[in-house]
């Protein structure tokens, strides 16, 4: 569920065509995924063909939230203005138990206790005018 | 019977401009030095060169133009070529598969880049989504609003899997480092010639956990060119040949779900054993490895692939130092793109000539069958060539 505002110079994504549904229900709190609807495999990120069977057919579908961390990695290199107050901060790969993978932060926990194989669920961030999945220990 | 390209093919030509901090030319400039290089190199007129293949780096800043700004007139064969990191392999690859189909006779293969100005610093030109205007689109977005910036933060990801998967230290890693330094210390064209201690990889300062500093590779401005012609050729053409055992490519995917493993075992196995298979040869025979390394982590985990020792043990196998200067396995013996100079694949492919051909002067090691690959994109790109001295 939305958790807090964050004011921010971050370069957040806005939603294109085929991503609307997937920021839709990230607003509402719940984590969006497109599939395929003629073979069932997940297509990340959102997109006309589908990489297991290039069918164009398309239904989504809401993730359980729940996933594990892939890998992490802590960013102390100051690329971009937006992240200087939070450096050193975490990102993560992490894996939807239906199979996805999402690049995101790890919230609610300090960078040193993240592990590779964690259990974590999703948490969204609200920015400004979009809403994105975080995740935390689950 | 032996494959049909074992030998049929050889570099002829090698040619480096000055690397590094290097300012006043453009790359297309750049590109035009080493071209010119490579043909006094190989004894050839600019004439007889008949097929051009050019690779462009970061900066993208030179193409299919580079045949007028050289006045190569009626070329056999042209193209501007792009696999990231495995393209200068490629590159050598179709050049070999075309002279040996008789649609050339001399390709010449550049890479030209220049991405350092004078007041950058070596990060700023490879810091990817970081530099671009406006907001992201779509789902791809999810990368930069989680701080996803440049090739650090794969290679991080990557390595940080390969750890925790398989109990890889920090220590493997800086002891990699450290080996090629002390290559690098015997090369009078490596940008980095100060030896480094274990103590001082863990000192170097963090970019991306578990990446510090010195786990990186260098941003170079310069430019390499080579010359691939058939053996019969090089027989009579001025350097020693460096013959074209084996070629090969490896293209995992990643369409990011799970069954995919990139981060962890790379598309070098499949380049390896296709240039194993065509050189006729295995890992056993390999007397040097000039290995794509990007990050330490990238020649740890492409040890792996290419079959030097089995999935997750590249750390111990690399633990007594033996990719180092007397060590068994004399690894990225110019000191590589972490210590020598960043020319992409070319890095790994220039060395694997020097040393092919014998003149790697104080840091030239044994080299009967000389393993060079190219690795591009978050370990997604992979060429190889196996070179040997010997035409059979
Ligand atoms: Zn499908």
């Amino acid at each position: 569920m939305a958790l807090n505002v964050v004011a921010t110079t971050k370069p957040i994504p806005e939603p294109d065509e085929a991503s609307q549904p997937f920021f839709d229900g990230a607003r509402a709190g719940k984590l969006m995924l497109m599939r395929c609807a003629e073979c069932g495999e997940f297509r990340m990120p959102a997109r006309m063909h589908c990489d297991a069977c290039l069918a164009t057919a398309t239904e989504w579908v809401e993730a359980s939230g729940r996933g594990t961390v892939r890998t992490f990695g802590v960013m102390h290199q100051k690329y971009h203005a937006g992240f200087l107050e939070e450096t050193p901060y975490n990102l993560a790969v992490v894996e939807l138990e239906e199979g996805p993978r999402l690049v995101t932060n790890i919230v609610e926990t300090a960078n040193a206790a993240i592990a590779v194989g964690m259990p974590v669920t999703v948490a969204f961030t609200d920015y400004e005018d979009v809403s994105l999945p975080k995740f935390r220990p689950a | 019977m032996a494959h049909p390209m074992r030998g049929a093919t050889a570099i002829t030509g090698l040619g480096m401009t000055p690397m590094g901090r290097i300012f006043g030319k453009s790359a297309t400039e750049l590109a035009a030095d080493a071209v010119k290089l490579a043909i006094a190199d190989a004894g050839l007129r600019k004439d007889q060169i008949d097929g051009l293949l050019t690779n462009a780096g970061v900066t993208n800043a030179i193409g299919l133009n580079m045949q007028n700004y050289l006045g190569m007139k009626d070329l056999r064969l042209l193209n501007h070529m792009n696999a990231a990191g495995s393209t200068a392999a490629q590159m050598v690859q179709y050049a070999a598969l075309a002279i040996n189909a008789g649609m050339a006779n001399h390709v010449v293969c550049v890479f030209a880049d220049n991405p350092l100005s004078g007041g950058s610093g070596s990060g700023a030109a490879y810091a990817g989504a970081a530099r671009a205007p406006g907001r992201p689109k779509g789902m791809a977005g999810l990368y930069t609003a989680a701080g996803y910036f440049g090739a650090n933060t794969g290679y991080a990801l990557a390595a940080r899997r390969h750890m925790a998967l398989y109990g890889t230290t920090q220590d493997q890693l800086g002891i990699i480092a450290v080996g090629q330094r002390a290559w690098a210390t015997k090369s009078p064209i490596a940008q980095m010639r100060q030896p480094i201690t274990l103590e001082d990889y863990h000192n170097s300062r963090w970019i991306i956990e578990p990446l510090h500093l010195l786990d990186c590779c260098l941003v170079s401005n310069g430019a390499v060119a080579v010359i691939v012609s058939s053996a019969t050729a090089a027989k009579s053409m001025p350097q020693p040949p460096a013959y074209i055992w084996g070629m090969g490519q490896g293209h995992p995917g990643d369409p990011q779900r799970a069954g995919w493993d990139q981060e962890t075992e790379t598309g070098g196995n499949l380049a390896g054993k296709t240039a194993y298979a065509m050189a006729g040869v295995g890992p056993a025979d390999v007397s040097q490895c000039q290995l794509y390394d990007c990050y330490t982590y990238t020649v740890l985990v492409t040890l792996e692939d290419y079959g030097f020792c089995g999935k997750g043990e590249g750390g111990p196998f690399v633990e007594d130092g033996k990719l180092g200067p007397g060590g068994a396995l004399p690894t990225n013996t110019g000191g590589g793109e972490l210590s020598g100079y960043y020319m992409w694949g070319m890095t790994p492919l220039s060395e694997a000539i020097i040393q092919t051909r014998g003149q790697g002067g104080e840091r030239q090691a044994k080299n009967d069958v000389v393993l060079c690959t190219g690795n591009g994109g978050t370990l997604a790109y992979h060429g190889a060539l196996i070179l040997s001295p010997h035409a059979t």
